[in-house]
């Protein structure tokens, strides 16, 4: 099945944490202050991270769901 | 919406903060010195914790764009262009102020030494001189002290503007992709976990 997933980049991410704060659904966290990670299961590809990022960092991707499960 | 329960923290609120900061310094130069604690907590977090927790959840700076941006819709919204938070503008600008921070404490050392007098006014973008006279009556402290007051406010403010106005023209916190202690942070989280 194909899915919307939110997906950092991690060459231009800043690590302010803005995208973490808007996430509804808690997915993003920022690794050791270096880029934020999304947790696939729990991002529902709403975007709000994506508009909020002011490092336009975030695409949302549709993604094959079971390889990102894997 | 806004009704979801979401678990408040004090530490969300410190946009107050930033607002009674530059206000304290109006009327007193000496309160500029609590920005230093802005300047530090970020650098300790970093480098003893090996994270971004400040900027992450309780920089004032950055949640007042937030505030004046999103809530209070002062922001356009709009993208910012690539280069504005590319690394070589990131660092560039980084290196930039951390001169201009060595030029205020050096015109600080040289009133503390009393080769310079102090100057009871505020430098908007590093060019345009304010006087500010009234926040500065003479103390029990000596006037450098007072010196690295007007200098540092100086700095505080120019940034907030510099923050304001790309807040306006593009995304909220476009500020956080260049600002110096961000860039500062980070680049000390990335050398921290090459160490690992
Ligand atoms: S797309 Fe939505 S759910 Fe996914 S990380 Fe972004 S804000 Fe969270
Ligand atoms: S908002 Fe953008 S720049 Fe900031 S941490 Fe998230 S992905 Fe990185
Ligand atoms: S990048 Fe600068 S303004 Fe943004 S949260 Fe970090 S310290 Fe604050």
């Amino acid at each position: 099945m194909v899915k919307k997933k939110a997906s950092p980049d991690k060459d231009r991410c800043v690590a302010c944490g803005v995208c973490a704060l808007q996430c509804p659904r808690k997915a993003i966290n920022i690794y050791r202050g270096c880029y934020a990670v999304v947790e696939l299961e729990k991002c529902v590809g709403c975007g709000i991270c994506s508009k909020a990022c002011p490092a336009n960092a975030i695409t949302i991707n549709e993604i094959n769901q079971e390889v990102a499960n894997g | 919406m806004a009704k979801n329960k979401v678990k408040r923290h004090w530490y969300e609120y410190l946009w107050i903060w930033s607002i009674v900061y530059f206000a304290l310094g109006f009327f007193n130069i000496l309160f500029a010195w609590l920005g230093m604690i802005d300047f530090i907590l970020p650098l300790i977090f970093a480098i003893v914790g090996g994270n971004k927790w400040f900027c992450n959840h309780m920089c004032g700076r950055g949640q007042l764009f937030w505030v004046l941006g999103r809530n209070m819709k002062c922001s356009r919204g709009k993208a910012a262009p690539a280069w504005l938070s590319s690394k070589w503008f990131r660092y560039g600008f980084l290196i930039f102020f951390l001169t201009m921070f060595g030029t205020m404490v050096f015109q600080t050392y040289l009133v503390f030494s009393g080769a310079g007098t102090l100057r009871k006014a505020i430098k908007l973008f590093w060019t345009f001189k304010v006087p500010w006279q009234w926040a500065y009556n003479g103390s029990l402290f000596p006037d450098w002290v007072a010196q690295f007051g007007f200098g540092f406010y100086s700095l505080m403010l120019t940034s907030t503007l510099i923050g304001l106005i790309v807040m306006v023209l593009y995304k909220e916190r476009t500020w956080c992709t260049f600002c110096p202690m961000g860039t500062m942070t980070q680049g000390i989280c990335k050398l921290k976990n090459n160490d690992k």
